[in-house]
């Protein structure tokens, strides 16, 4: 393993990685220095392009094309997305923790690399403790000079507001979460305009996440072509993997892909508990399609490589179920949150999603019939056609199709296992 | 091959050439591919909700299920909406609106004309998969007194919601809740109190919102369409009259996009049940002592052209005619002139503007040039009290980017969508349209947007205690501003029209003046000669018969008593007149006074045309017979003209057609024939073609005296009044609103009156108080015609005192 990039403060200094006196001690805030007084805003963003990243919240979208789209006319804005609240993720939660100032530090040079004056950072508001970090790591940084007016003697100015969201899962979709930071319902909106031309207020706007943010101070210090030599190509840099489950090790993880998911599970994660055998897991966060053993263990862990095998990275986080898991309940699980989390506004989501979860708990309760499994499967045609991935859609986000992952990996794995619950009347206690 | 404005699209392998610009759910309907779609309206904003309308379209990565209502057609596109993929996405999504739905169409008032049943058959899969139980809800849910909510037939479409909110201004119908359990709601203690809400129901795609006067009333295939027009005010809105079992039981807008585009207030939908009250007039009334006898048309008729046939000529007058068509109008003006030989005749009641200037304005604007006005004044009424649609024509103007400068002494509907709220002082109108001429202090912006053409003016009277003149002298004034258009603001349903028949003391038919030889001439030689004395306006009358000038009076569906300015002059001039007849459907607090009451035919049962605002002609029909014994005016008139030994020549309405059509020369060629098969289906504006318009009257700058004094008087119209229509409408009839009085809180403080406090204005009515700082500061605001304003004098000036008993 090469030097950790976002971890390496808060695993080196545990106790006060957040206060910035730390922070400063430790190189931070030398970026924005370098960044202001050496490189234009066209170097910066030069260097971003360069790194090669690739979005951390979960579509993988190179961060520097992205930074590309923002249309040129005053305002715009800057977005940050803290609305972790992918089931299984918690890894942007201890990088807002642990070390504020490092996404303080990344949004003051984005902001100034995209010529913005005003940033956002939206939190999920069952993420108190991050809230109040990051607003106090906000406040010291105003205090020191590092935001307001004329940072570090430049004429660059910024202001920086956090947001605590209501408790939406859709507000983690950057147009929800556009919609409500101005105080609208949490519906996803249609696109095109796309944010960086129409976001925020009608203005320009970059929409990142946190991980992603965080990236920026040590790409401006060490140049993008630094970050870009780490791991393979096209999943450049480090990645914040989040570990549940049937794992001996739980945990948020800063690894360079290119390792295997054995030994990701086996290695990184310590094992099973009580070494009960795998049975699946999840690469990617709820939305994911599983993978399992036999067909995926010596697969590479890429953004890529698992894209190809029919999943995705996501958001980063990774859950693991043995050989006792009962799949159907852990589906119905999962469906079950997203119908909860649809916003409602196309019918496929709020109505399949909803029908997915009852034909689930109605085989869970010994209620199943031989032609709900060919239902489960049409209903999620309508949700998401065809089936594949990437998903195509009905709806305007992809929610629905969410809910269909793991419907169509239950079915496509442990088909004997529901069918036989089906027969023998379900198994309520999964 | 294809024009810059037009592309060519693939549609199911076919190529077409369409117009570019429009969303692909609209080019393929205009070639006959009907996509399916619930959310998507032609009116209102996409939204993409109900993904029914989804298409395959070809793009870089393949071929992607779009929704067609967000999709721009552009050059090239390959569009495919019956392939397997498609097929099954509506067959999908069409499933998943029902599952919830509880599908008791049987019941339901959609059943029958709904888009959901439709599509059901045409798309669905036929059979329900759903074993699960269905979603339930309270309901019906009153969101307003006029509306229902069933939130289990509501598939969240979000139709409702952009009425009210972006068409309307009204936000008060909103989504609550998320996932499965969305539903429409309204916010809490806040109903969907909305003068539009109707037009909610009208574009609801399933039976999740009726209205409370149709619930259960009839059966969509039971029905009798009639297109007609609506007389509740000027704008004339084109209608859908639905009739089961010989009542009224629905009034739907139609899209007639150069009126009214298939909006209507609540009062043009909701105002029929009138027509059917039991308190109508069905019987010719005869006065006995303190009570009316039933009397046979034969006995009224006779006592009617006996006692007007026992006057001079120039001792009657007529009031009146602004409700009824074109033809009874012009039968009015005739009968008055031709046969009574008498020129006191006028359709306004000292409610309205110069005849002249509304009727023959030059520069008239239609109610199309606001889509492209770049700025718009509105100087006059408050458009949303008592012009609605005009109200949603002019916000729509805003929406696409016009400048809106609003001028009025009280705050108004459209002020939220304004850039330029101008207020004044009640009285000192004059003063305010100097400043605005010369854009001094804080009118800068608002001068500087009114240099923006094309301009569209829409004067009128800002209430009834405003000096006439002072709308000429604005009027005027917007003349000089670039590209100019005016459009004189009248409001009763028919005004327009009957001042085009002559129904003004200075007009004859056909916007010709009394001062033209020429016109003169003209009429004299089809109808012999006129009478010689200089015909009176509405008030002057009334003031001759105090005087004992006049004798008699014909009350043409007109209530002067609770109408005109001086509501006590009325009472006394028709107590003073010697014989009053009233043909009119409803006793009024003028009818009641008559002597003779003709029942008359109402719209809903009269046939004809009518004219509105900007001077189209539509083809107004009739629904039902008359009710009762009530008759057409035109016919009656006839009458009682030949009972006066008279031919009048009114008794058949094809014939007062033609004689319109030749003697009114701005309505030359306009005949109801020509209005049925040959004229534009959305009516014409006169004059048409080569028809001559004889007088255009350009208006002048009048002097305008500013009112001083401690409280001067803003009489505030409201679209639900104390007007006899409406309180003979079954649901509307509740809605009038009570009467407080407003004035600013400095006022108030001055004269330390405190909200809540009843205090006597000008020492006639004791009225509640309530403070607005909208008001402008020394302005009182009294309701017009409201339960207890009735009787109120609309004057310059008011006087306050305060009831706290004996301190």
């Amino acid at each position: 393993m090469t030097d950790l990039i976002l971890t390496a403060r808060m695993t080196a200094h545990p106790a006060d990685s957040h206060m910035i006196d730390r922070f400063v001690a430790t190189g931070g805030y030398s970026a924005l220095r370098k960044a202001l007084t050496e490189l234009t805003p066209e170097e910066v963003k030069d260097e971003v392009k360069a790194s090669n990243m690739r979005g951390r919240g979960g579509a993988g979208f190179p961060t520097g094309v992205k930074w590309g789209f923002l249309a040129a006319s005053e305002p715009r804005y800057l977005v940050v997305n803290g609305d972790e609240s992918e089931p299984g993720t918690f890894n942007d939660r201890q990088l807002m923790e642990r070390d504020p100032h490092q996404l303080v530090e990344g949004i003051a040079i984005s902001s100034y690399a995209l010529g913005i004056g005003h940033a956002f950072v939206y939190i999920r508001g069952e993420y108190p403790r991050s809230a109040r970090r990051v607003q106090r790591a906000i406040e010291e940084a105003y205090a020191a000079g590092y935001l307001g007016d004329g940072i570090l003697g430049t004429d660059f100015s910024l202001d920086v507001t956090v947001h605590l969201g209501g408790g939406a899962y859709i507000c983690g979709e950057e147009t929800a979460l556009l919609n409500s930071l101005e105080g609208r319902r949490g519906e996803p909106r249609l696109k095109p305009p796309f944010p960086a031309v129409e976001g925020l207020y009608a203005k320009p706007t970059i929409v990142n996440n946190v991980e992603s943010i965080s990236n920026v101070p040590w790409i401006v210090n060490n140049s993008g072509t630094s970050y870009a030599a780490i791991g393979p190509e096209r999943s450049a840099g480090t990645k914040m993997l989040s570990i549940s489950g049937h794992i001996n090790k739980p945990g948020n993880h800063e690894i360079i892909m290119g390792m295997t998911w054995r030994d990701m599970i086996y290695d990184l994660g310590g094992g099973i508990p009580d070494d009960r055998a795998l049975k699946t897991w999840i690469p990617g966060g709820a939305s994911a399609p599983w993978f399992v053993p036999e067909e995926h263990l010596d697969t590479i862990l890429s953004i890529d490589d698992v894209a190809a095998n029919g999943s995705m990275i996501g958001a980063g986080a990774v859950v693991v179920m043995d050989e006792t898991t009962n799949v159907v309940a852990a589906a119905h699980r999962i469906v079950r949150f997203f119908a909860h989390e649809s916003c409602g506004q196309c019918t496929p989501c709020r109505e399949g999603t909803r029908w997915l979860e009852d034909v689930l708990k109605r085989i869970l309760d010994g209620r199943g019939r031989p032609e709900d499994i060919d239902l489960l499967l049409d209903i999620s045609d309508n949700i998401s056609p065809g089936l594949s991935w990437p998903p195509a859609m009905t709806t305007i986000c992809p929610l629905g199709p969410s809910a269909v992952s793991p419907v169509t990996s239950i079915t496509r794995w442990f088909l004997p296992e529901i069918e036989a619950m089906i027969a023998g009347g379900g198994d309520s206690d999964g | 091959m294809a024009d810059a404005d037009q592309v060519t699209i693939t549609i199911n392998g076919i190529d077409h050439v369409v117009a570019a610009g429009q969303l692909l759910i609209t080019a393929a309907e205009n070639i006959g591919e009907i996509i399916p779609r619930f959310c998507h309206h032609d009116k209102l904003e996409p939204v993409a909700k109900c993904r029914m309308c989804l298409v395959e379209v070809e793009g870089p990565r393949g071929k992607a299920l779009v929704p067609s209502c967000t999709m721009p057609v552009s050059n090239g596109m390959v569009v495919d909406t019956k392939s397997a993929v498609v097929t099954k996405a509506h067959e999908g999504v069409l499933e998943f609106l029902l599952i919830n739905h509880p599908l008791d169409c049987p019941i339901c008032d959609k059943g029958g004309e709904c888009p959901l049943q439709d599509q059901a058959y045409a798309h669905g899969p036929g059979e329900s998969r759903f074993v699960e139980e269905k979603r339930t809800y309270l309901k019906p849910l009153p969101v307003s007194d006029l509306v229902l909510l069933d939130r289990e037939r509501c598939v969240l479409c979000d139709r409702c919601v952009r009425v009210a909110d972006d068409i309307a201004g009204d936000p008060l119908l909103v989504f609550t809740e998320r996932g499965n359990a969305v539903q429409i709601q309204t916010f809490p203690d806040e109903p969907f109190a909305s003068y539009f809400s109707g037009n909610t129901v009208q574009l609801c795609p399933v039976g999740a919102l009726t209205s409370v006067d149709y619930r259960f009333k009839a059966r969509p295939w039971d029905l009798h369409h009639v297109t007609s027009v609506s007389l509740v005010d000027t704008v004339q809105s084109t209608v859908d009259v639905q009739t089961s079992r010989g009542k009224i039981v629905r009034v739907y807008g139609v899209e007639n996009d150069a009126v009214n585009e298939g909006w209507l207030s609540d009062k043009d939908r909701f105002v029929f049940p009138a027509i059917h009250a039991d308190t109508r007039v069905v019987q010719p009334l005869v006065r006995n002592g303190e009570r009316f006898d039933k009397a046979t048309w034969g006995e009224a008729l006779e006592i009617v052209a006996s006692r007007l046939g026992s006057c001079k000529g120039a001792e009657v007058a007529a009031i009146g005619g602004a409700h009824n068509t074109n033809e009874d109008a012009f039968a009015l003006g005739k009968f008055m002139r031709s046969v009574i030989g008498s020129a006191h005749i006028d359709a306004q009641i000292g409610d309205g503007l110069d005849a002249r200037l509304a009727a023959a304005v030059t520069s008239r604007a239609r109610l199309g040039d606001l889509d492209a006005a770049s700025t718009i004044l509105v100087w006059g009424p408050d458009l949303k009290e008592v012009l609605p649609v005009l109200y949603l024509r002019v916000r729509k103007a805003t929406r696409n980017g016009a400048t809106l400068v609003v001028v009025s002494p009280v705050a108004t509907g459209l002020d939220s969508v304004a850039d330029h709220v101008v207020r004044y002082r009640a009285g000192t109108g004059s003063e305010l349209l100097r400043k605005l001429g010369a854009g001094d202090g804080d009118l800068v912006g608002a001068r500087s947007a009114l240099r923006e053409g094309p301009v569209v003016a829409l004067v009128g009277r800002t209430s009834l205690a405003e000096d006439p003149n002072l709308a000429e002298s604005i009027a005027a004034f917007a003349l000089s501003l670039p590209e100019a258009k005016i459009l004189p603001l009248l409001e009763r349903g028919n005004v327009f029209g009957a001042l085009d028949m002559g129904l003004a003391p200075g007009l004859l038919p056909g916007r010709v003046s009394v001062d033209s030889q020429e016109g003169v001439d003209a009429i004299e030689d089809a109808w012999g000669p006129l009478p010689d004395h200089e015909g009176l306006d509405a008030m002057s009358i009334l003031a001759d018969l105090v005087e004992g000038d006049m004798s008699a009076l014909v009350m043409v569906g007109s209530d002067p008593v609770s109408d005109c300015p001086d509501p006590q002059l009325a009472r006394a001039a028709i107590e003073a007149a010697d014989f009053v007849v009233a043909i009119d459907a409803f006793i009024t607090d003028s009818s009641v006074l008559a002597d003779v009451i003709l029942p008359a035919a109402v719209w809903g049962e009269v046939d004809g045309t009518v004219t509105n605002l900007e001077g189209r002609v539509q083809r107004i029909r009739p629904s039902l017979l008359p009710a009762g014994q009530s008759r057409a005016l035109h016919g009656l008139l006839d009458d009682i003209a030949s009972q006066m030994g008279a031919d009048l020549g009114t008794s058949d309405l094809a014939m007062i057609s033609k004689e319109i059509a030749s003697v009114a020369p701005s309505y030359a060629g306009i005949t109801i024939d020509y209005l049925t098969f040959a004229g534009d289906p959305d009516g014409v504006v006169v004059p048409i073609e080569d028809a001559q318009q004889p007088l255009v009257y350009t208006p002048v700058d009048r002097p305008v005296p500013v009112v001083t004094g401690e409280f001067t008087l803003h009489l505030a119209a409201s679209l639900y009044d104390a007007g006899v229509w409406l309180s003979n409408a079954a649901a509307l009839g509740d809605l009038a609103r009570s009467a407080y009085v407003r004035l600013h809180p400095s006022d108030a403080a001055r004269r330390a009156i405190t909200p809540g406090e009843t205090i006597v204005v000008s020492g006639s009515h004791q009225l509640p108080v309530a403070l607005d700082d909208t008001v402008s500061r020394g302005t009182l605001v009294v309701p017009h015609n409201l339960e207890e304003t009735k009787g109120f004098v609309a004057t310059p000036t008011v006087t306050v005192d305060t009831v706290r008993g004996e301190e």
